[in-house]
């Protein structure tokens, strides 16, 4: 039976109606993992632990009863997300064997769906970057061509998704590490509302950014996995208080008369031309199903970057602060005194990107300028604030490009200056905002720096960005477009 | 900047830092047991108090209501919103490389405490009390090139109180740590224990020379204080230390000293490296604190008495002399306990006549202070722990008001209702500890001893006292122990003439 | 341009040793820090309130209550050195 790319839904018939078992469908999978190794999109797999759930999944299934919705099912989880007893590395050496003590909610309530977990997927280390790169164990893959960046930080889950070596998997996002690998790959991204996830047992990154998501193949699967994994923990101040809506079950593929705003600041000079045409005609597609396309203009959104510049790497430096050596993690053979248990450990651990963040966020926090310059980019966050609140009186969700271009090749991305910063003006104002937003594929354009296999060229992405708490305005138009197109059908011959 | 009053003496200028470490169930941002008395290590541990990956605050409720509740008692401001900090060092016993703790909107400010040097009373202004989570323990194996942490204490609830440098004196010190103290037991806030480290103290002294109205431009801070007696003694000390250096027209270093508890004496103590830069930054896991007013006064109307109110209530009510109040103050169960007592007694006085209530009162709080005291503290029990319940140590009082019994005979009793428990009257029955006060039994005892002892008649009335003493025992005796002393002593009197 | 001083205070602080080419090159990174400042200069923040928490959530807390998580030795595991129940580390001076 050909398991990869059947739907969530597909998969919960096949299960519930026992035409094929979890332990079956888990092996199933494991096999495409170990068969397409070389996309590197895993830095551990558990098999042992996955078929032990899985078996626990089948008798629980055999059982009378309705079975939750991701229950037998198999899914991947970044390896930011804390997993009891096996290894949680954030793609760096200074966690390179670290077993966490606990799972984090989210991994807790896919649990008790009784969820199957294959592994962990490779990221940017501390998922600090936006291509895959600053992994420490190596770039993940893009299954449309291997020779590219499936985008980062969630490399690895886009990678094991797009190529169907798991239904779905876990993603995070600060300043379009969902976004951006999805739209590279052709997945549907869900970056939720600041705190509509809970981030305990996901290790910090930029703490009043961080946002907890999924990749799958349809923008209807991922509501439903918005169903299980949102709400309020006791754990975790930042969650939001309210209730989670029913998100599955009230989709809608009706969005007359619903107001899509674009944003003239995200079609950027020096943007992939094709990019905006495949962006452009998935917003005409919104125009044909009833939606009224509204122009509007964010001039807030150049402050954007310059924002993100100062908040990220001082939350970063300071989230960091705890990877000393001294209680678990790497720790140097070579101190001679306590100091240089710390310099050492934290010099051998670290990558590149990270010492960036940490030398550039203990600065800016350092004394005398904290005033100056981190309480300063908050009041200006305020302006990006505020901004959408206007906006999103006028229009009920804003469409723009997910990616300035399609995916470029490895090791390209540092020597393109534009690369990071136009990404940044696409994400991060939204992400400054706390709010939730979707990427989905809207066509295919052929890459503008050389070849490549894949016979349409590479996959585009679409984003949709909505109100703080408007998933389910978000989830419904990607759920109409895709009820009307089949880009997210497509899937790379691998 | 400080003003002070210009002197023609060497002044001391004393600023106190104090943590408490508040009573509570869980730790101040995670769920693991808050327990001082924990004697393992790494017991009271999860994944947040130690730090791992992943890991977010959520604030204790309760410790925040303990906060207020001791700012609104030491008349601070509490302001609408307050929020937390992270204060960065590294350190082993800080497992997130941070603290947890409130920087420029601490929960209270600009309070005071009013304590009594002498005969006056003194305010002492209190600059902030702030929230923040406690570090774990170090141990450092002496001479041995590795160190040991504990983690049990990491993230507990701690209150930090700094007060103005408004102290002059050991003794001022000593007063206000014990009414602090009081306090912050009479709230329920802390056991407030300097030598289990429930409370804390680091005072900073300086001194200021004749006529200098500002701030010394250094101060010395003391670390490693264990008793609220040893910090007046470090005080004491430093402000002779330092008053001696300025007098040979030098200045004090800036340092921080260690007190000496075996040789009562400060000691510098190595220095640590250069100041810290603590890169503060609000904490972004942990939303604001709002104070509503509907929240404070809430508080104010749940307030208990505090020692203040119950001092002054006790001098009135009761009439006892100032140490004794003061004894009983510093002791809440104990007070609770003598109150139980004093009601008690009123219950008696409606059931006998020609009991003395003040008599018996000023009894109960010797009887409180000393014997109960003495075997409460050998026992290591609070009254309400011990089986002595306050109607039988008050029944024991009237017992010794009455006549029924000697107050030898009631220490007999007291012993036996202490350990066993049980009715004085009762224990009085098993022993045969009644006291004679009968009348006429003495007289007819009194008789035969004046016909047995006729020497020592003859040398009372020529003037001998001592044969007055001899003739009462012989008393004493014929009645077996049992007689009545005042009224032998009073029927005896009166037979010699 | 930040001076090498500044640069391997910034590293003692943060706690990482670096390497000469590593302070140099932090030199010139970090300036660039400077360059978003001064464009941060130039925002008039008059009357804007900080962006403290992006729900707008206030006063999150829990009730005093202890849950064990259990997981002692799961943690002492990840040591990197225990002694009769301890952390060990290199001793501090």
């Amino acid at each position: 039976m050909n398991l990869e790319y059947l739907s969530l839904t597909e998969l919960r018939a096949l299960l519930d109606s026992k035409k094929i078992s979890s332990v079956e469908m888990t092996r199933h999978f494991l096999e495409r993992v170990k068969k397409h190794s070389d996309l590197n999109a895993f830095i551990t797999v558990c098999e042992e632990e996955a078929l032990k759930q899985a078996q626990e999944a089948d008798d629980f299934i055999a059982s009378p009863g309705e079975n939750p919705f991701l229950c037998g099912i198999p899914y991947a989880a970044k390896d930011m997300f804390l997993t009891k007893g096996i290894r949680t590395t954030a793609g760096s050496k200074i966690l390179d064997n670290y077993i966490p003590p606990y799972d984090a909610t989210v991994i807790k309530k896919l649990k008790d769906q009784k969820a199957v977990l294959i592994g962990k997927t490779n990221l940017d280390q501390f998922a600090h970057g936006s291509s895959g790169e600053t992994s420490a164990f190596g770039p993940a893959k893009n299954p449309w061509d291997k020779t590219r960046m499936p985008g980062g930080s969630s490399s690895g889950s886009v990678s094991a998704v797009s190529a169907g070596l798991v239904p779905w998997a876990t993603a995070t996002e600060t300043g379009g590490s969902i976004r951006v690998p999805a739209a590279f790959t052709g997945l549907s991204g869900w970056k939720p509302t600041y705190g509509r996830v809970s981030r305990y047992g996901v290790i910090a990154m930029s703490s009043s950014l961080d946002s907890i998501g999924a990749v799958a193949n349809s923008v209807e699967e991922l509501a439903g996995i918005a169903g299980v994994v949102s709400g309020r923990d006791e754990q975790d101040s930042t969650t939001g208080q309210g209730d989670v809506p029913n998100y599955a079950p009230s989709l809608s593929k009706d969005i007359k008369g619903l107001k899509v705003g674009v944003p003239k600041e995200y079609f950027i000079d020096g943007m992939d031309t094709s990019v905006k045409e495949r962006v452009f005609e998935g917003i005409k597609q919104l125009e044909k199903m009833g939606a009224e396309l509204v122009d509007v203009s964010l001039p807030n959104t150049k402050y954007g970057s310059m924002v993100y510049a100062i908040i990220c790497p001082s939350e970063v430096s300071s989230n960091l602060v705890r990877y000393d050596g001294i209680r678990y993690g790497h720790t140097t053979k070579e101190a001679k005194n306590l100091y240089e248990v710390y310099a050492k450990s934290r010099a051998e651990g670290f990558g590149n990107e990270a010492k960036r963040r940490i030398m550039t966020g203990t600065y800016v926090l350092s004394a005398g300028f904290f005033d100056a310059y981190y309480k300063k980019a908050q009041k200006v966050r305020r302006l990006i604030v505020n901004e959408f609140n206007e906006v999103f009186k006028r229009v009920d969700v804003l469409a723009c490009p997910s990616t300035p271009s399609v995916a470029q090749k490895l090791g390209k991305a540092a020597e393109d200056p534009l690369f990071g910063y136009i990404t940044d003006q696409l994400n991060i104002p939204g992400s400054l905002a706390g709010l939730p937003a979707l990427s989905i594929p809207c066509g295919f354009c052929k890459p503008s720096d050389g070849e490549t296999p894949s016979m349409d060229g590479l996959p585009v992405g679409l984003q949709i960005i909505g109100p703080q708490w408007g998933e389910q305005k978000v989830f419904n138009v990607g759920y109409a477009y895709q009820q009307a197109t089949d880009w997210h059908r497509k899937h790379p011959s691998i | 900047m400080p003003e002070f009053e210009p002197s023609t003496e060497y002044k001391p200028v004393i600023g106190l830092e104090i943590h408490i470490q508040l009573a509570t169930k869980s730790k101040m941002f995670g769920r693991a047991a808050n327990n001082p008395d924990q004697s393992e290590p790494n017991v009271d541990i999860d994944e947040v108090n130690t730090g791992q990956p992943g890991t977010l605050p959520v604030a204790n409720k309760e410790a925040i209501r303990l906060a207020a509740m001791v700012g609104l008692a030491l008349n601070c401001q509490i302001d609408e919103w307050s929020k937390f900090d992270r204060k960065h060092y590294f350190y082993p016993d800080l497992p997130k490389g941070y603290q947890i703790s409130q920087q420029d909107h601490p929960i209270s400010k600009n309070g005071y405490l009013d304590i009594s040097v002498g005969s006056k009373i003194k305010r002492v202004g209190i600059t902030r009390a702030h929230l923040e989570e406690d570090a774990g323990k170090n141990i450092h194996p002496e001479g041995l090139s590795y160190s040991l942490v504990d983690y049990n204490r990491a993230g507990c609830a701690l209150l930090e109180i700094v007060t103005e440098p408004e102290i002059e004196s050991g003794e001022e010190t000593r007063a206000f740590l014990t009414e602090l103290r009081n306090i912050v037991r009479y709230l329920g806030a802390s056991g407030c224990d300097m030598e289990k480290g429930t409370m804390r103290v680091e005072p900073n002294i300086s001194v200021r020379k004749p006529g200098e109205t500002t701030l010394p431009k250094y101060k010395v801070e003391v670390k490693n204080i264990n008793s609220i007696k040893f910090a007046q003694a470090a005080i004491d000390y430093e402000i002779a230390r330092q008053t001696e250096i300025l007098k040979e027209g030098g200045t004090p270093k800036q340092v921080t000293m260690g007190w000496n508890e075996k040789e009562n004496k400060t000691v510098e103590q190595r220095s640590k490296e250069e100041a810290n830069d603590y890169r503060y930054f609000p904490d972004p896991d942990l939303p604001v604190l709002q104070f509503t007013k509907e929240y404070l006064d809430e508080l104010r109307n749940k307030m208990p008495e505090l020692p203040a109110q119950k001092r002054a209530r006790f001098k009135e009510e009761f009439g006892l002399p100032d140490a004794d109040v003061e004894n009983l103050i510093n002791w809440k169960e104990l007070s609770a306990y003598f109150e139980d007592v004093v009601s008690e007694i009123d219950a008696w006085m409606e059931d006998e006549k020609g009991l003395d209530r003040n008599a018996m009162i000023k009894q109960a709080a010797n009887w409180c202070l000393g014997e109960f005291s003495a075997a409460l503290n050998q026992a290591n029990q609070n009254p309400s722990d011990s089986r002595v319940d306050a109607e039988n140590f008050a029944e024991l009082l009237k017992m010794i008001q009455a006549g029924e019994i000697s107050v030898s005979a009631a220490k007999q009793v007291f012993k036996v209702m202490f350990e066993k428990g049980g009715d004085p009257s009762n224990i009085v029955e098993d022993l045969g500890l009644k006291q004679v006060s009968d009348e006429s039994a003495i007289s007819s005892a009194i008789d035969s001893v004046i016909a047995n002892n006729q020497k020592a008649v003859a040398d009372y009335r020529a003037g001998e006292q001592k044969s007055f003493g001899f003739l009462v025992g012989q008393a004493m005796k014929e009645l077996k122990g049992k007689g009545n002393p005042g009224v032998i002593n009073q029927l005896l009197k009166k037979k010699l003439g | 341009m930040l001076t090498r001083e500044e640069v391997i205070k910034i590293a003692q602080l943060a706690r990482i040793e670096l390497s000469e080419q590593e302070v140099e090159k932090f030199q010139k990174e970090l300036s660039t820090i400077l360059d978003y400042v001064e464009e941060l200069k130039q925002v008039d923040v008059t009357g804007l309130e900080e962006v403290a928490q992006v729900t707008g959530l206030v006063n999150v807390q829990r009730a005093d209550i202890v849950v064990d998580h259990g997981n002692r030795e799961e943690i002492f595991s990840q040591a990197p050195e225990m002694k009769d129940g301890y952390f060990k580390v290199k001793a501090i001076l």
